[in-house]
């Protein structure tokens, strides 16, 4: 999902829906994505990046988990990942080095007295089984989207906000750009929505059939020393060119000296911009509920 | 003594700096600021990334031309090799993995140059994950080129590598430490220095530091950080430093929910440190705690996790723990700490001290005294950061539980790349001022699993991109705790704009990447804002321009996609 490399930003303002999927350099170091070895490739004919074990056979895993529930989850959990007194085991280093229980059926059969763990007579098939589960579970769900329930907002308050403090009537109306909306997106995205005005490099997960939301494009005015204006819509600006398609598709750039030529840029979605650092939450997730019930 | 003898013993004293080594690196230069070479990650061990050169200055600037582009390709065919150009050296192969796993810009295609590039003696010094070149100086002609076939590992960039002597040290993302001789390219030896099976990955520069190749990893599933020291002739392990708690008795146990927490709990060493040769302390940073987006199973009482999310002072010869300074305690944003320490000699309240500075991932910046540890300043420099309730009487942030990871969402600034990032900042004596690109992004953050023993590493946390302030360079005084200027980079608001990197020069300059694919050269002018006087569209540039002289030329040196480009006054 991420590029290594670069990106090219059109347009004074582009607000990313998927920021997290594309930053060069984001959470820790590296780029976010599946840690899970069964899901690290990229798409494609990229390689994982780390050792993916051979999927074993789904009756030894099954007997493993069996096995595991029996013996071990008391104090690890049913699910491996911890319990009252035993750790995680999913990431256990020596359960990450292991391969096919080489290295876990010495410490069950032994036991670690000292740190309070019983020896087990099993054998070392059952306990290549219970490695094989083990190493089946998922280790991080880096990058996955939450599927929870995101709807706390009080819908009411939501309807007074929208109408009110808010001023989203300035440009929105439920019975025109924003009607059915509830019925188009789901809650998170409509949440997303709200917040960033709609324009995005790519757009959030959606009800199928949904088309993006349509969001004006921002636009420039030139005006040259002569006097002559030029407008159209921003392709690029720096410091030292400024460029624009007009109405026609004509490209058009210009380069800049200090203030020369004049160069105004209209954002239609500066409201939202401006905004980002005076939202309350707890009015994004009022205004939240209520659109959802805009079916 | 012949009077022949007395003349040979006379010759290396006579010869300049440059012919003695041959092409070796005088460690001694190591801890002098940046001037005629770039012999180690950060020009030198301050990480002030100030170069003392003044031949190119705001008055000529203007003139600034390119003196060479040399374009590079990774893998096994990475050498030269133009059709109409000179023939290409044959690359040289090491590596553990009989088939390297493909990797576009590792083992084929444009590499990412993304780190610092050493110049000693007129040859540079080059690297991307799994590759490293020499090059000339003068003219960018490739002397050797040298390619490891990974095993794989997350190939996010390499940081640079570092020089002893005739040899050269290099991290692979599947965790070795490589050593090549500068002079051939071909391999001396190579260390494994983490365990791949635990995800481990490895991007940074080693630092050399007297006898120690100094060596950092990063790893983003549950595993404990460390920084290790091997010995530059041998690459056997002097010292292992672990960034967390590892058995029972280890100091800042406490600070954690149990010894197993603690020893999954993060707090990688992914970025160079500082050197501080009088006291000699290595000086780095640390990464998030693990699980990183929730505390409840590794902090549940509000646990500071330490040594997460910090500022670390190491002995260099000991390995052993002098002081440390917690930017983030019991951090739930993946708020690395492991920018540079900057060390920096002046006048704090109208005393001299002795300070390392920070300027974090987090938004704020920190000023301490780098002989013990003493807390003397903390301030924010994004004013879009919104995830902190207040300070602390020790300096350090409080959490907002608010603006947490939450299952409705929270709005967050800074986004997961944060305030700044990997970037160098720079500081600037001249001005007192201490300059650091600015990220004012905006994230949804959303919880993912009600149940905390589900999540590790970096999962449990969706992050939904919803709007950007944009990027801009902020000149930070650190002895008014302000910011005296803020330099908004036109077009950046999608974000990245800018973020590689800056250097400046007792010419009077600051060089730096707008994010529109501009080298630029800023004139600086104090607290006033400053004023482009040059630039020249490269394309997208990969890291923070460099400073040094080849022949008694000025030369700036950077990288985009995938080439070097080299300026100086025609």
């Amino acid at each position: 999902m991420h590029s290594r490399r670069r990106f090219q930003f059109l347009g004074i303002v582009i607000i990313e829906f998927a920021a997290t999927m594309c930053a060069p350099q984001s959470p820790a170091q590296a780029p976010p994505r599946a840690a899970q070895p069964a899901e690290a490739s990229r798409g494609g004919n990229r390689a994982p990046d780390y050792p993916v074990r051979r999927p074993a056979p789904p009756e030894q895993v099954a007997h493993g988990q069996q096995l595991f529930k029996s013996n071990c989850s008391f104090c690890h959990g049913s699910d491996g990942r911890g319990g009252e007194s035993g750790p995680n085991l999913v990431r256990a280093q020596l359960v990450l080095a292991d391969q096919h229980g080489e290295l876990i059926t010495p410490i069950v059969q032994n036991g670690i007295p000292a740190q309070g763990m019983p020896k087990f007579s099993l054998s070392g098939v059952d306990i290549a089984a219970i490695a094989v589960w083990l190493h089946s579970q998922p280790l991080s769900d880096r990058g996955a989207p939450s599927t929870l329930d995101i709807l706390v907002g009080n819908a009411k308050e939501g309807e007074a906000y929208f109408n009110g403090a808010g001023h989203c009537t300035q440009c929105h109306s439920v019975t025109g750009d924003l009607a059915g909306i509830g019925a188009r997106y789901e809650p998170k995205t409509i949440q997303n929505l709200i917040v960033s005005g709609g324009r995005g490099r790519s757009f959030g997960r959606r009800s199928a059939g949904s088309a993006p939301p349509k969001v004006p494009p921002t636009t420039v005015m030139v005006t040259l020393p002569s006097g002559q204006t030029i407008t159209g819509d921003l392709d690029h600006i720096s410091a030292f060119v400024v460029a624009l398609r007009e109405p026609d598709g004509t490209y058009r750039s210009f380069a800049r000296h200090d203030s020369i030529p004049k160069v105004v840029v209209t954002n239609p979605l500066q409201w939202h911009l401006d905004m980002l650092p005076k939202w309350r939450d707890s009015d994004i997730h009022s205004l939240t509920a209520y659109l959802v019930t805009l079916k | 003594m012949t009077r022949t003898a007395k003349l040979l013993l006379l010759i290396p004293f006579c010869l300049p700096r440059g012919s003695l080594a041959g092409q070796a690196l005088d460690p001694g230069w190591l801890t002098k600021p940046a001037t005629d070479s770039w012999p180690t990650y950060a020009g030198d061990h301050s990480q002030r990334r100030y170069s003392t050169l003044m031949q190119i200055d705001t008055t000529n600037v203007r003139h600034l031309s390119l003196a060479w582009v040399s374009r590079l390709t990774a893998g096994a065919g990475g050498g030269e090799g133009g059709f109409f150009g000179p023939p290409a050296p044959s690359t040289m192969t090491g590596g553990v993995a009989e088939n390297p796993v493909n990797i576009p810009g590792s083992t084929s295609g444009s590499p990412r140059l993304s780190g610092s590039i050493l110049q000693v003696n007129g040859i540079l010094y080059i690297s991307s994950p799994d590759n490293a070149w020499a090059m000339d100086a003068l003219d960018g002609h490739i002397l050797w080129h040298y390619w490891w076939k990974s095993r794989g590992g997350t190939h996010v960039g390499n940081r640079g590598m570092a020089m002893y002597g005739d040899w050269l040290y290099v991290e692979t993302p599947d965790d070795f430490l490589v050593s090549l001789d500068a002079k051939t390219g071909k391999e001396r030896w190579h260390r494994e220095i983490a365990d791949f099976s635990q995800q481990y990955f490895s991007t940074t520069a080693p630092v050399v530091v007297g006898d120690h190749v100094l060596v950092g990893t990063g790893d983003d599933l549950d595993a404990p950080g460390f920084l290790q020291s091997f010995d530059p002739k041998t690459g056997d392990l002097q010292w292992k430093f672990y960034t967390v708690p590892m058995k029972k008795g280890d100091s800042g146990l406490e600070t954690w929910a149990s010894l197993d927490a603690a020893q999954h709990g993060g707090a990688q060493v992914w970025m160079p440190g500082s050197y501080d040769p009088e006291t000699h302390l290595y000086i780095f940073g640390t990464g998030n705690p693990t699980p990183a987006y929730t505390a409840r199973v590794r902090a549940p009482g509000g646990d500071t996790n330490l040594y997460t999310c910090s500022v670390v002072a190491v002995n260099v010869d000991t390995g052993k723990l002098a002081w440390y300074f917690q930017t983030s305690p019991n951090d739930t944003h993946d708020w690395d700490s492991t920018q540079p320490a900057v060390l920096v000699d002046g006048m704090f309240e109208g005393k001299p001290r002795k300070m390392a500075m920070q300027a974090s991932r987090n938004g704020y910046f920190y000023v301490l005294d780098r002989t013990n540890g003493e807390h003397l300043l903390t301030m924010k420099f994004s004013d879009a950061s919104n995830w902190a309730a207040g300070i602390n009487a020790k300096g350090q942030l409080v959490r907002n539980p608010e603006k947490d990871n939450t299952i409705a969402g929270s709005l967050v600034s800074p986004d997961n790349g944060g305030a700044t990032n990997w970037y160098p900042p720079s500081y600037d004596p001249p001005t007192g001022l201490f300059y650091v690109v600015l990220r004012e992004l905006y994230s949804m953050y959303y919880l993912t699993s009600k149940d905390p023993r589900m999540i590790m590493g970096l999962g449990g946390s969706e992050q939904v991109g919803v709007g950007s302030l944009g990027t801009s360079i902020a000149a930070i005084d650190y002895q008014t705790g302000t910011v005296a200027w803020r330099y908004r980079f036109e077009g950046s608001a999608g974000g990245f704009g800018g973020a590689t990197g800056l250097v400046t020069t007792a010419g009077g300059l600051l060089f730096a990447n707008d994010g529109s694919g501009n080298l630029v050269a800023f004139g600086l002018r104090g607290t006033q804002r400053p004023v482009p006087l040059w630039h020249a569209h490269i394309g997208s540039i990969e890291n923070a321009a460099e400073t040094y002289t080849v022949g008694g030329r000025q030369y700036v040196l950077v990288t985009a996609e995938g080439a070097l480009y080299a300026f100086y006054l025609q």
